[in-house]
């Protein structure tokens, strides 16, 4: 197969527009005749079904929540970046599509992360002309915050919720079209199967979830808007829903999935505390801009505080080690999440962490010095030239709950402890998965009619995802490419007419489904679904996790298969099939991770180099900085499904060339 | 963490097979429940037992688990989202209950919150206010002018997104003892009357939520603010009195 | 759409019930203003305001609105007490409720209506009896009679051409009375009486005398009465203690309702709400137990 990313001809900076301009277009009487289906009601999904319905298409959209005002993207607290250079500090189209691919680890394909850039503005325009009520100025002008990877002021923020006032924004849209009657929504409906006809995607075969009536639904494209895979690992900071069926089931009809191990290890979420846990709750980056991040530079210390015989504030100044300031002294504890995760990582592997779970691993997050700087600010801003240092801390604690309150009390009601007063502990997490399905140029699989958008595809992060940018992609392919490109796509679909849902396709589909679904009800096994899960995401977490190395991979490859083969057999789901069964969900849903972990780690076994988020412990120099291989690994992987055996997955690759940005090693030192 | 304890618990939830058929309250017994558990967590321990007894477990909604997707929804010991202040139940934890205690687990009770199953409700009702006019009418083609071109004063900004920050989840609703939905649609009309896009449209979006939550048959407000207190987001009963001055400005045009 | 949004929505419910809320909290406050003459002035003085209140015009309007006022908040409360467990037809196995809202705002329905028992039993032991009982008492005064004793009349208001009218041993014009007139006029004078107080001649409908129903004789006489005094004291104090639970909550709500709220005006209406609800009922209460327990 040969991959053809439709990358458009021109300088960089007009390849979008000229691209625009050279669409095919559909008018505005055709639309009507022409369904759309689109999966997931995310940033990505609810963005690309409001601008299509708006368009005048029919739009069917479909989530697995109560409500598309549910998606995961709402839990997205930092913010979104875009080159508007309100603050004036030097920001511009160049500098975002620059820092993107470097942060990145040049990993990403330069037209698309360009295109974002552009389009990254009017993200914003578009959203404060909906009423997302941004963060502003006393002036009233929109305000800006630093986030990782970055120089500069260019994320938009509204205080820990940006991610949910973006959806609600994209969601008031979709409603909008709902009650026009242009989008038609199935709530608590879960995308099975992908239909395929004469090659193209032309339908789905949903479960309704509160009957489990198994549905057809004809369209003359499909897209797919259903997020990251970060579930896979079972703990991780995604909901307790997401998951990889759509994208891993249109995998499994041709689509090539791309990049899998690129997956993106949050450095600052609060640590596991047991066996019971079912999710990790993140901190938001934003909080590198006034913590320090830190672990005892005593191993005897770190042994205590374990032991619960010191407390952090007792650990004089001189006897803490602020790693990330010693080793990237120019961007310090704003380093990009990749690195920071792993000197976590590190430092807690050498002995010095700071939790007391089984893996010791934490690290702490300290507010200390922000109070104080920002105290004395406040003090001297009223006019109080000899604050006492009470008068200080006061006022420091006040600046911090003004700016992060809820995220302190979110990190209060969980762990029971004050940040104001003491450390806030934190250790990486799963988080976000670079990896996907793979796109072209125009968001479209190896399936014709197949557009994928948002976390789901492959395409704008490369091996490691900046903070505040997953906001900006999800936004700019739904509103602002699959627009254009699905239109270009349809364009030779006026005269396709109705798909009947009676195709023989449809029923093939219908009846894998039916099959799989009846399958696990009539198993008979003895375990829970979580039970496999839970097994699955410690065998990822241990062996394709932050760190990895060949022998761990291949033992990972081997032992999912095993768990496979074993969840097939022994897993027990009660209930029927025609009600509200979410067993039955869970069971469907870890089928697929249980393939697609299988498939991330012969990824990452296949790239003998570490880049982003992939770290391969065998490819680091003296420091423990990741070291790339752009000779050989400057490129895309490609896996081809070639049936069930996941092993015989087989392995396409994009080029990556880069024209505009000169590829160096990632240094932020 | 602070508290590592375990303790035993008594539980009383909610079990319906479906909206077509009754209900009851079924007595369940929990052990070696972790203090540091999440309240979800805990039923994530219960359902690990009953289906390892080959037992139905509780439907519940559930999913981001950080207090933000509204979609958790549990009336414990007779208080919307439980005996917490600012938190959904997701974020409530078990170190709020002592050993031995008997904790009631009720779906949300509304007419307008059919019960689907369990402890899992329709709120659906919701987003159909929201389609009525819960939205500003743009187009999203992004060429609309400079998001910096109409400054918004910052408290008009803040309170807007205070508004804005409802997460949907129905506590509101579940809590208030006439089953009203005016602190949503309040906080809704609120964000778009704070804000000078939303000015445009703000008759007909008033006059159009008020009505369509009505039709969905929920109760009519008499202040007595318990949705305030019970709501996990803190959104401020001033946003009720705000849609009460917009509809009045509506009704009178 | 505007006409019925106004009548019919759930804001528009809260509207009525907040304006003919505060409608009543004024008219509260005029009553106030005069029963506490029970207290603080004489019998004379209380009888005139009443039959002021009973006569002039603009009252009329007024008692009018009133009424409506009280019929509108009681059909309004009671719909909306329907509607709103209408919403919620299968309840919780477990509520706490006091830990989100107050007492009084949860039960303004059974506040409301036994508000509306009291007022029905207060215009029956006042205002019926004031309009309707033929034994209503009229204001009487002692006199010098002509043989030098003293003798007990009716006194006629201002308007009165005569300003006193004999009056028989139960105080009242009395048929025997006006049958010994009628006699010793030799028919000239056929006298009746209408509307309780004013005798008329039949023959040419001359006014000869109107006299004043005594309306504070039979409030101390209630309060005063041997045998249910004390139960009527004590009724009313305890109506009075509901009256303030229903403002408590009632007084500010209906700003609220209202939307008139801001972060300056929101406290000073709740303060201002809370000692409204305590000190009116409070006053209003002090007087029967000031007339029970201590006017002589």
């Amino acid at each position: 197969m040969k991959l053809d990313s439709k990358i458009p001809e021109g300088h960089i900076s007009e390849k979008w527009t000229n691209h625009k301009n050279n669409l095919k277009l559909v008018a505005p009487n055709n639309r009507p005749k022409i369904d759309i289906i689109v999966v997931g009601t995310g940033l990505a999904g609810a963005s690309a079904a409001a601008s299509l319905g708006e368009m005048g298409y029919n739009v069917k959209a479909f989530c697995f929540q109560d409500s598309p005002r549910r998606a995961h993207s709402i839990a997205a607290q930092g913010g979104i970046n875009a080159a508007k250079n309100y603050q004036n500090d030097g920001d511009s189209v160049y500098r975002l599509f620059y820092d993107t691919i470097k942060g990145g680890d040049y990993r990403a394909r330069e037209a698309n992360v360009h295109r974002l850039a552009e389009v990254s503005g009017n993200i914003i325009d578009q959203c404060v002309a909906q009423g997302v009520p941004f963060a502003r100025e006393y002036g009233g002008m929109l305000d800006n915050r630093s986030f990782g990877g970055t120089q500069v002021q260019r994320t938009f923020y509204a205080a820990g919720q940006t991610g949910q006032q973006l959806l609600l924004g994209a969601y008031s849209a979709l409603s909008r079209q709902i009650g026009l009657g242009r989008v038609q929504m199935f709530n608590r409906h879960e995308m099975m199967d992908l239909v395929k006809v004469d090659g193209k995607a032309r339908g789905i075969i949903a479960r309704n979830l509160v009957t489990g009536e198994i549905e057809r639904h004809s369209a003359h494209a499909v897209i797919i808007a259903s997020g990251g895979y970060g579930n896979v690992y079972f703990l991780s900071t995604n909901a307790m829903g997401s998951n990889v069926t759509a994208a891993w089931k249109v995998h499994k009809q041709g689509a090539l999935f791309s990049n899998p191990c690129f997956v993106q290890i949050h450095p600052t979420c609060i640590p596991v505390h047991g066996t019971n846990q079912s999710k990790l709750t993140l901190m938001s980056e934003s909080l590198r801009n006034s913590g320090r991040i830190w672990v005892p530079k005593k191993k005897e210390d770190a042994e205590a505080i374990r032991a619960g015989q010191l407390k952090p504030t007792q650990i004089a100044e001189e006897d803490r080690d602020y790693f990330l300031e010693r080793r990237y002294p120019a961007f310090g504890n704003l380093v990009p999440r990749d690195v920071a995760s792993r000197a976590a990582k590190e430092r807690c592997d050498a002995g010095y962490g700071i939790e007391a779970n089984d893996t010791n691993e934490g690290v702490y997050l300290d507010f200390s010095t922000e109070i104080q700087n920002k105290g004395k600010q406040a003090a001297y801003a009223s006019g109080n030239h000899n604050p006492s240092p009470e008068e200080i801390t006061r006022l420091g604690k006040k600046w911090l709950e003004e700016k992060y309150g809820n995220l302190f009390t979110m990190y209060q009601k969980i762990t029971d402890e004050n940040p104001y007063e003491t450390p806030m502990k934190i250790y990486p997490a799963v988080h976000y998965t670079m990896g996907g399905v793979w796109v072209d140029y125009n968001l479209q699989s190896t399936i014709p009619g197949c557009f994928v958008a948002g976390e789901a595809n492959f395409s704008d992060h490369g091996a490691n995802r900046l903070g505040a940018s997953a906001l900006m992609q999800g936004l700019a392919d739904g509103y602002f490419v699959l627009p254009y490109t699905v239109s270009n796509y349809l364009a030779d679909d006026i005269r396709t007419g109705k798909i009947s849902t009676s195709l023989p396709e449809f029923d093939e589909a219908e009846k894998r489904v039916k099959d799989q679904i009846n399958s696990f009800l009539s198993n008979n096994g003895t375990k829970t679904v979580d039970y496999f899960h839970k097994r699955l995401g410690l065998i990822m977490w241990n062996k394709v996790g932050m760190g990895r190395n060949e022998q761990g991979l291949k033992e990972a490859i081997s032992e999912i298969d095993a768990l496979r083969a074993e969840f097939y057999k022994d897993v027990f789901v009660p209930g029927s099939a025609d009600e509200l069964n979410q067993e039955l969900e869970k069971a469907l849903r870890v089928a697929d991770f249980l393939e697609l972990g299988q498939l991330m780690a012969m990824d990452a076994l296949e790239r003998n180099e570490s880049c982003g988020g992939h770290f391969r412990e065998e490819y680091q120099d003296a420091e423990g900085e990741t070291l790339r291989d752009d000779e050989n690994y400057a490129f895309v992987s490609a896996w081809e499904y070639k049936g069930p055996d996941i092993s015989k997955e087989e392995l396409h690759k994009e080029e990556l060339k880069y024209e505009y940005i000169k590829i160096a090693a990632r240094n932020y030192k | 963490m602070a508290s590592k304890k375990n303790i035993n618990i008594n539980l009383k939830i909610w079990r319906q097979k479906n909206g077509n058929v009754k209900g009851q309250l079924v007595d369940y017994k929990l052990d070696n429940v972790s203090t540091d558990s999440s309240f979800l967590e805990m039923l994530d321990q219960l359902n690990e037992q009953l289906v390892s007894q080959k037992q139905e477990p509780v439907a519940f909604d559930h999913d981001c688990r950080e207090g933000i997707c509204g979609s958790c929804s549990l009336f414990i010991n007779g208080r919307a989202h439980g005996p917490d202040t600012g938190i959904t139940t997701c974020q409530l934890h078990m170190r709020m209950f002592k050993d031995g205690d008997t904790i009631y687990v009720e779906p949300w009770r509304s007419r307008a919150f059919p019960i689907i199953k369990d402890l899992v409700v329709d709120r659906s009702a919701f987003d159909r206010i929201q389609q009525a006019g819960g939205f500003v009418s743009v187009n999203t083609s992004g060429r609309t002018i400079d998001a910096n071109t109409i400054p918004v004063p910052k408290e008009n900004a803040d309170k807007a997104f205070e508004a804005a920050a409802c997460i949907g989840c129905g506590a509101c609703v579940a809590t208030c003892k006439n089953g009203s939905a005016m602190l949503f649609v309040g906080a809704k009309v609120s964000q778009y009357a704070l804000l000078p896009q939303g000015k445009v449209e703000a008759t007909q979006r008033v006059m159009n939520m008020v009505r369509q939550m009505d039709e969905e048959g929920f109760g009519n407000c008499t202040n007595t603010g318990a949705c305030e207190i019970e709501c996990p987001k803190g959104i401020s009963l001033e946003n009720i009195a705000r849609m009460n001055r917009e509809y009045l400005k509506a009704s009178l045009k | 759409m505007a006409k019925s949004a106004l009548l019919k929505s759930s804001i528009a419910k809260k509207y009525w019930m907040a304006l003919t809320g505060l409608f009543l909290c004024l008219f509260l406050v005029g009553h106030l203003l005069g029963n506490l003459q029970l207290i603080f002035s004489d019998a004379k003085h209380f009888n005139d305001y009443a039959l002021f209140m009973t006569t002039n015009p603009a009252v009329k309007i007024l008692s009018y609105l009133t009424y409506i006022s009280i019929i509108f908040h009681a059909v309004d409360g009671i719909l909306l007490t329907v509607q709103n467990k209408a919403a919620r037809p299968v309840g919780y196995a477990k509520v706490n409720a006091s830990a989100s809202s107050s007492l009084a705002s949860r039960n303004m329905a059974v506040l409301g209506t036994l508000i509306l028992v009291f007022i029905v039993t207060h215009m029956a032991n006042f205002w019926a009896r004031m309009h309707f009982d033929e034994n209503m008492p009229i204001v009487v005064k002692e006199i010098n009679g002509g043989m030098g004793g003293k003798q007990r009349v009716a006194v006629g208001t201002k308007e009165s051409p005569n300003p006193y009218f004999q009056i028989d041993e139960n105080g009242r014009f009395g048929t025997k009375i006006l049958e010994d007139i009628k006699t010793q006029s030799m028919g000239q004078y056929d006298l009746a009486v209408r509307d309780l107080t004013t005798v008329y001649n039949k023959k040419d409908g001359e006014v000869i005398f109107i006299g004043q129903k005594d309306l504070y004789k039979i409030t101390i006489d209630l309060f005063k009465d041997k045998k249910w005094g004390m139960a009527a004291t004590g009724l009313y104090v305890l109506a009075m203690l509901v009256l303030a639970f229903h403002l408590l909550h009632g007084f500010q709500s209906a700003f609220q309702s209202m939307g008139v709220t801001s972060r300056k005006l929101t406290p000073i209406i709740k303060t201002f709400g809370t000692a409204f609800a305590i000190l009116v009922p409070a006053l209003f209460a002090a007087i029967p137990v000031y007339i029970h327990f201590f006017l002589k």
